[in-house]
């Protein structure tokens, strides 16, 4: 018995040891310290606008995710542009300025991006029209067809099978 | 009326389908580039060690003539594989080619093309963060450019220059800007 609760004891130890590591892992940055802007408010400006900003060579992530070298010329660069006092919108002009919407990972609401915007909720829309306009065509009595006249056998089977009953 | 309305569902898959099946066969690294008819960026690029003090890159040296603007670097591996092409595209003399040792150690990018040879006119160097590389919008190497006579961006191939590239589409867009 005691061996038992010594393993149970042990168990416990090794999950505690487990939720404390899992509760102390932060999400990982590729931003190294020696990028970063002195000042912490240009800088979370920086983080905030890089994670907006796709890598454009591993495409699925941000710059700030990002390992690769182009990534990180494009931190320091928009560091640079924050750092001679660009807002915000104007150091994502810069950016897309050169490599087009593509580099924004929320694109744009515009003219060109209005079907990708809105496509989904048009789809949607229309399923749903759609599926309304099924089953309002489907309501009892509607438009449903009178049934066929029994046929002459029809008509026999019913006789004998109520003369069944009546007995 | 109600029939087209059952096939509605099946015309909007077929539709969405022909729209996949095109995304499938593009290659989601050409991204086409937003400076096209747009000037070349300001530049005023440091030359290569041993090329000569005026063998330097800078923006007025890509007007006044049709040109092809060339990113690389030493430690560029498709690089290697489309140099040979640029020397034999020098030597036909239909246009100069510049270069952007993009990234790199001037030093070796010097040496690079000591070894795989020499097609540029004039070099840039342009190292870590690679602004001009940005301004040109790079998003990898090799990539080349054509500049019209009048320093505007014309064209921009991502990748390496093979002979089918050069023959079938860079060679027919650089002699329309020559006429």
């Amino acid at each position: 018995m005691k061996w038992l609760m010594m393993l149970a004891l042990k168990r416990r130890a090794g999950f505690a040891a487990l939720v404390v590591l899992v509760l102390a892992a932060a999400p990982a940055f590729a931003v190294n310290p020696d990028e970063m802007l002195k000042d912490p408010a240009q800088e979370s400006r920086a983080r905030e606008l890089g994670r907006d900003l796709r890598c454009l060579v591993c495409q699925n992530q941000s710059i700030d995710d990002s390992d690769a070298d182009l990534a990180k010329d494009l931190r320091i660069i928009v560091r640079e542009r924050i750092h001679a006092g660009d807002s915000d919108e104007q150091v994502r002009k810069f950016v897309v300025d050169r490599y087009g919407d593509y580099v924004l990972l929320k694109p744009p609401f515009k003219a060109t991006t209005l079907v990708l915007w809105l496509g989904p909720f048009a789809l949607f829309a229309g399923a749903v029209a759609l599926i309304i306009g099924f089953y309002r065509r489907r309501r009892p009595g509607a438009e449903l067809p009178p049934p066929a006249p029994l046929s002459a056998e029809e008509q026999k089977r019913l006789a004998t099978l109520l003369k069944e009953t009546e007995r | 009326m109600r029939r087209a309305l059952t096939l509605l569902p099946v015309i909007v898959f077929g539709i969405l389908a022909l729209f996949f099946l095109k995304g499938l066969t593009l290659n989601p690294r050409e991204i086409p580039s937003v400076l096209i008819n747009r000037p070349v960026p300001e530049m005023a690029l440091a030359p290569l060690p041993g090329r000569g003090e005026n063998s330097s890159l800078s923006t007025n040296d890509l007007k006044g003539r049709v040109s092809l603007v060339n990113i690389y670097g030493s430690w560029c591996i498709a690089c290697v594989q489309e140099h040979p092409y640029l020397v034999e595209i020098k030597k036909s003399g239909i246009l100069p080619i510049q270069g952007i040792d993009w990234r790199d150690d001037p030093v070796l990018g010097a040496a690079w093309l000591r070894k795989h040879g020499d097609p540029y006119e004039r070099v840039g160097v342009d190292p870590p963060p690679g602004r001009a590389a940005v301004d040109f919008g790079v998003t990898g190497a090799p990539e080349s450019f054509i500049v019209d006579r009048a320093g505007l961006i014309r064209y921009k191939h991502i990748g390496p220059i093979t002979p089918e590239v050069w023959s079938k589409t860079l060679l027919p867009i650089i002699q329309e800007l020559q006429k």
